[in-house]
């Protein structure tokens, strides 16, 4: 299931009902992403998500097919959160449930890399000083052409 | 808007620098999301980053594409720097 959305989400909700996926679950794999002080620019107060309605949200259904078929996932979650954002604040989860932690840890892994370079989401940094649109990084896009 | 149209859409700094969230645009035979950036860049100021040094991303009818991705009428083209979300 996929939400993108502005308000928050409870990791502990979204755990339990990852683990509700059946008895052929032996793992589940989670990450967080959360808003951090520095990014290209010192000193971010916060962000400002923007994202394209509709393709997004295709483009993610995209990349949890691919993991299924390359990996065992018995159920994916992905949440983006949209609009402005305050330090700390909780910005993207991936979750998956898998037979065993190898599958769980790539897929999630995979999803949140190519999520990154492939999904219609594009970040502004808010600082003191004024705002930045954040540009795409080398190290990411290396990151999800590994997993070609 | 008529049946002959392309609806152009912009997303985040380009919506920003070109003040444009969308417009529309006459579809001619054979028009591709290249020829679209190329008569979009003529009108200069900060149109003209539409064919600058800053890769532009294109999507038709929400899937991405290329610059030689053809275009026809009712299509919905979009254009966007490099994504940076998660």
């Amino acid at each position: 299931m996929i939400s993108v959305q502005s308000e928050d989400f409870d990791v502990a909700a979204e755990y339990a009902a990852l683990r509700d996926s059946g008895a052929g679950t032996g793992a589940i794999a989670t990450f967080t992403g959360l808003v951090r002080d520095s990014g290209d620019l010192q000193g971010v107060t916060g962000l400002y998500l923007e994202h394209y309605p509709g393709m997004t949200e295709q483009v993610i259904q995209g990349l949890i097919d691919d993991a299924s078929e390359r990996w065992d996932v018995r159920k994916a979650r992905v949440i983006h959160r949209v609009g402005r954002l305050a330090l700390c604040d909780q910005i993207v989860f991936v979750g998956v449930c898998s037979a065993h932690r190898g599958d769980a840890f790539a897929a999630c892994e995979f999803i949140m890399d190519a999520l990154k370079t492939s999904a219609p989401f594009w970040k502004k940094e808010i600082t003191s000083d004024g705002e930045h649109w954040v540009e795409q990084k080398e190290s990411d896009l290396a990151r999800s052409d590994d997993w070609k | 808007m008529s049946d002959n149209t392309i609806t152009v859409r912009f997303f985040a700094r380009l919506r920003e620098e070109l003040k444009t969230e969308q417009l529309a645009i006459e579809a001619t035979p054979g028009m591709t999301a290249g020829d679209v950036l190329a008569e979009l860049a003529t009108q200069g100021g900060p149109w003209g980053q539409l064919q600058g040094d800053q890769p532009v991303m294109i999507a038709i009818n929400q899937a991405m594409a290329k610059p030689g991705s053809e275009v026809k009428a009712g299509d919905e083209l979009a254009f966007f720097p490099p994504v940076t979300g998660g």
